[in-house]
């Protein structure tokens, strides 16, 4: 599978979650600048956590406005498996790409912490062959992680099955005790109606290496890649952008020192 | 020499003294103007100039075989093998913390960050050592919360996990709170960069954000006491943005390697005026600024105020002439500024031009090596006598539980929850519990690091005080399998014009020295943070020590939490049934004693017995003794302790023996140095025991660990589950 991690102005997640996909998944990952337009030939486009734009206005609000997101959006619509993380899931959320938002934590503070997850559905890129009901441990860190969607949306990604993680306890109950940032129906991840567009606040490429203390990302991880995606652009997608500096293709190979990224 | 009363020339806002500033009309020939006034100022501050620790600075190790940059740069940095340097420093921001404590703190850590990452190395860890007064005082507690705020706020956006630290509540620092944070980063050797000047010609260039009025005389600011009108010193506190710190890191570090970087220079105190002047200096050169060239972000601002200005986020490059048009292209891309404000001259002097007209010109040596000196009388404050103990309390489990609930002991988990800890996906072992493991892929190794200091220690005898920091310290990394290997500290201290507190900081370096020797690990980099001081009292002296320790087989380490009920617990060191100075007797009494040869001979146990597999815990004793470190890993481990009954009567003996007092509490509570709580499987027991015996550490079995209850008979029996409530609380 050839992934493409996409780096915005802010991204801070993306070393690790090349690192995961491409070294521990065995995965072909490039990183994408963000002023690239261009994801042809990626079966997978991941977007990554960290402060994009610095999370000024809104998480996600302004990189929504990147170059790149004509691209994400083109790969959404031709049911290529796009994945945001964090402040990935939010930029996907601003973009339009994915139900609902994620406002400020009801806690009113930064939340860096392990959670338990349940997975609540089997059906998607992220869940594939998991059973519904198990309970994974992972962690978070975010500050604008509360899920919000209007009543008829919620209802509809309810009955669609389009929650993919839930916040509960380690037995898979959930409860307003373990939901760390007040989401409703303890929503941590969704995905789109077609289903290859998921968002998930929880950092499953934190953990995904028995070095680390938990490995239950790997088996989130391990569905993404197990198979050969949905759909790969195939043709370069053509989108105008409103920035003229905008390049060609200028990613980076996996594993390539992080002095080239932006040539 | 005689002081002159400070503050009485050209303006309120410069330090220069009477007697300061005769010498720089002598050598210069002519008075200076205003805007040499304001160079000079804040280059002759204590701040930039350590004019008062200079000289006490020379009496610490800084050498030692790994050691590739000892103090003097951005940075310190130590061989860590597979080619790679581990570059470490630490910082305080004190005193704009103590007016504006969100900004303060953030930019605190942006500028440490900026130290890191202009040595080229990648920022992989960042911790954080705070105090404030007791946290009952409503403005204690706006400080936290804004402190913390901050030091999150900063730290999360730039992506660098915060790993450690420590907070000390004392009513010493109600009105100076201290703010030190420091910064652990990771360069491949041959892409190490420094901050000398290159050859005459060379273009310097200021790149980042631009240039406002923000944190003007920050410097001179940072080198008086705080006084009531501290609150009319919030204009002096400069405003992070560490969007903007994360671009100049990315393109700063994605630049180097391509060699056209001659040098790099962080903008911190005294902005533009001492990063010129220390790139001039470090390479011997002189340098030429015109201030108009300097993008700004607000008009009207002077050649004095560019030249002052500590707006944040800005780098100094030093560049070939053939390069400056690449360079100058690259950072556009990241949307930053990059402008060619000057040249490297080969006059030994800093010329200020503003837009052609020169307005000032001073010798480099003046504003560096000619900055003087000041040996100020020390006068010792008598150790603190033994106070009368209070009678043994009826019951030793309610005083446990009310120890593990102090705001000095209990969880900071309410704490680090708000930093990210696990981005960047290396971080083995995470705060709560000693010393953070962070890994460094593509190699078998790991760095642990912690910060300590007890001020409670420090103040009863600065000496031993800060001795005990470093053993601490060491103890701490020791835990984790670790070999410590630089130290970065930061000084900070009172008023050292008043005789009790220069007496507080030459002590404490000296204490800094003896343990260092006596471990062997080298102090790199550091930071002194002078006038601490308000009204005439100071703080409590805290020669605050981040070390760093590097463990070769990650594999090896274990945490501090117990693991498998049935495993032996075992108590490593001497019985340390010392009551004197403990969190137990509120501070009183002269501080405990410290072995440093049995102190080293301990920790090299603890290593060698994590690399051979032995342990599976391993937690030093430090606040509250010996029982709040077993409440501690049986609560991290979410299990219980079981004591072994013949055990207390032995351990009464051994206090006896030693000279100690012969109480139960003094056993539990007292905070005797050199001690680790460790458990392991009962089959490793006489390997354990052998290693301890060879290396003449006592160790003995204090018992079992349980699945539930902590318990041990005659003393306590109490429900993990109040244990772990007592000291799960929030801050």
């Amino acid at each position: 599978m050839k992934i493409a991690v996409v780096i915005f102005p802010g991204t801070n997640c993306e070393d690790e979650t090349r690192y995961v996909l491409g070294e521990r998944f065995g995965q072909q990952v490039d990183l994408v600048w963000h002023r690239d337009t261009d994801l042809a030939g990626f079966d997978c486009v991941v977007l990554p956590g960290g402060f994009s734009y610095g999370d000024h206005l809104r998480a996600g609000a302004i990189a929504r406005f990147s170059p790149v997101m004509g691209a994400v959006a083109e790969a959404a619509r031709r049911d290529v498996l796009v994945v945001g993380i964090c402040n990935g899931f939010q930029i996907l959320c601003e973009a339009g790409l994915l139900p609902g938002t994620l406002l400020p934590n009801a806690g009113g503070t930064f939340l860096s912490t392990w959670v338990h997850c349940r997975v609540a559905s089997g059906d998607s890129p992220l869940t594939t062959g998991i059973e519904a009901g198990r309970v994974l441990r992972l962690p978070i860190a975010h500050g604008e992680g509360r899920y919000v969607a209007d009543p008829d949306v919620l209802a509809r990604i309810e009955r669609n099955g389009r929650v993919i993680l839930r916040y509960s306890d380690a037995n898979g109950q959930v409860a307003e005790a373990t939901n760390p940032n007040g989401s409703m129906a303890h929503i941590a991840g969704i995905a789109s109606e077609g289903g290859n567009v998921v968002g998930l606040m929880p950092h499953p490429e934190r953990a995904a290496d028995p070095e680390l203390s938990s490995q239950d990302g790997i088996p989130l991880l391990g569905a993404l890649t197990r198979g050969n995606g949905r759909a790969t652009l195939d043709a370069p997608v053509a989108v105008g952008t409103a920035s003229g500096g905008a390049s060609s293709v200028s990613t980076t190979r996996a594993g390539a020192r992080r002095g080239s990224r932006p040539a | 020499m005689t002081v002159a009363p400070r503050g009485s020339i050209a303006s309120p806002t410069t330090s220069l003294t009477d007697a300061e500033y005769a010498t720089i009309v002598e050598r210069l020939g002519r008075h200076p103007n205003a805007i040499e006034v304001g160079i000079l100022a804040a280059m002759w501050s204590e701040h930039c100039g350590y004019k008062h620790s200079r000289p006490l600075l020379k009496r610490l190790p800084t050498t030692g075989a790994r050691v590739v940059q000892g103090p003097g740069e951005n940075a310190g940095a130590v061989d860590i093998g597979d080619g790679l340097l581990c570059v470490l420093k630490m910082e305080s921001h004190n005193h704009p913390s103590a007016v504006e404590p969100f900004q303060g703190a953030a930019t605190g850590v942006g500028g440490i960050l900026r130290d890191i990452f202009t040595m080229g190395a990648r920022p992989i860890a960042m911790l954080d050592s705070l105090r404030f007064g007791p946290l009952d005082e409503g403005r204690s507690r706006y400080l936290f919360h804004g402190v913390v705020a901050g030091v999150g706020h900063y730290g999360n956006c730039m992506g660098v996990p915060t790993v450690g630290g420590e907070v000390y509540f004392d009513p010493s620092f109600t009105e100076n709170p201290l703010v030190n944070a420091m910064c652990v980063g990771i360069v491949e050797r041959d892409n190490l960069t420094r901050a000398g000047a290159g050859a005459p010609g060379d273009i310097v260039l200021v790149v980042g954000s631009a240039t406002g009025r923000d944190g003007i005389h920050g410097a001179t600011f940072a080198s008086a006491e705080l006084g009531a009108e501290r609150e009319e010193q919030r204009p002096n506190v400069q405003v992070g943005n560490p969007f903007l710190e994360k671009l100049l890191l990315e393109a700063c570090l994605s630049l180097l390697p391509l060699g056209m970087i001659t040098a790099m220079q962080d903008l911190g105190a005294a902005g533009l005026t001492s990063s010129a002047v220390e790139v001039a200096a470090r390479g011997g050169r002189g340098i030429r600024l015109d201030t108009a060239r300097v993008s700004r972000r607000e008009s009207g601002l002077t050649p004095y105020d560019v030249m002052l200005s500590e707006s944040q986020e800005r780098v100094l490059l030093v560049v070939p002439p053939d390069a400056v048009p690449r360079v100058v292209e690259y950072f556009a891309r990241w949307d930053l500024h990059s402008d060619a404000v000057g040249e490297i001259t080969d006059d030994g002097e800093i010329a200020v031009l503003d837009d052609g007209d020169e307005v000032a010109r001073l010798p480099i040596p003046l504003l560096t090596d000619d900055v003087p000196t000041y040996v100020r009388d020390a006068r010792p404050r008598p150790a603190p006598a033994m106070p009368a103990l209070p009678p043994e309390p009826a019951d030793l489990g309610a005083a446990l539980l009310a120890l593990l609930a102090s705001p000095n002991i209990c969880s900071r988990r309410s704490i680090f929850r708000t930093y990210d800890h696990t981005v960047r996906a290396d971080t083995m072992i995470e705060p709560g519990l000693g010393a953070a493991v962070v890994r460094i892929r593509g190699t078998t190794r790991a760095l642990a690091m912690t910060t300590d200091c007890n001020p409670r220690y420090t103040w009863a005898d600065p000496r031993r005080g800060a001795a005990i920091a470093v053993a601490e310290a060491a103890r701490n990394l020791a835990c984790r399998g670790a070999e410590p290997v630089a130290v970065t500290d930061c000084l900070n201290f009172g008023n050292p014009e008043r005789p009790e507190a220069y007496w507080e900081l030459s002590e404490a370096i000296d204490g800094l020295g003896e343990a260092c020797r006596a471990l062997g690990v080298p102090i790199v980099s550091g930071n002194v943070s002078l006038y601490n001081e308000t009204d005439g009292v100071g703080i409590k002296p805290s020669p605050i020590v981040g070390m760093v320790g590097l463990i070769e087989d990650r594999t090896t380490v274990v945490g501090g939490q117990f693991r498998e009920v049935g495993d032996a617990v075992l108590l490593l060191g001497p019985v340390g049934a010392e009551l004197s100075c403990s969190e137990y007797l509120g501070g009183r009494g002269p501080t405990p004693s410290l072995d440093l040869d049995l102190e080293r001979r301990a920790q090299l146990v603890v290593r060698e017995a994590t690399a051979r597999r032995l342990l599976r815990s391993a937690h030093d004793c430090s606040d509250g003794g010996l029982a709040v470190a077993l409440a501690e890993s049986a609560i991290a481990g979410n299990l219980g302790f079981l004591g072994d009954p013949a055990i207390p009567e032995r351990l009464l003996h051994e206090a006896e023996a030693a000279g100690q007092s012969r109480r139960l509490d003094a056993v539990l509570f007292g905070e005797g140095q050199s001690r680790f709580v460790l458990s392991c499987n009962p089959d490793n027991l006489t390997a354990l025991t052998a290693l301890a015996d060879e290396h003449a550490v006592p160790i003995r079995r204090l018992g079992t660990v349980a699945a539930d209850g902590f318990s041990w008979s005659g003393l306590f029996s109490l429900a993990t589950s109040e244990v772990s409530l007592a000291w799960n609380r929030d801050l």
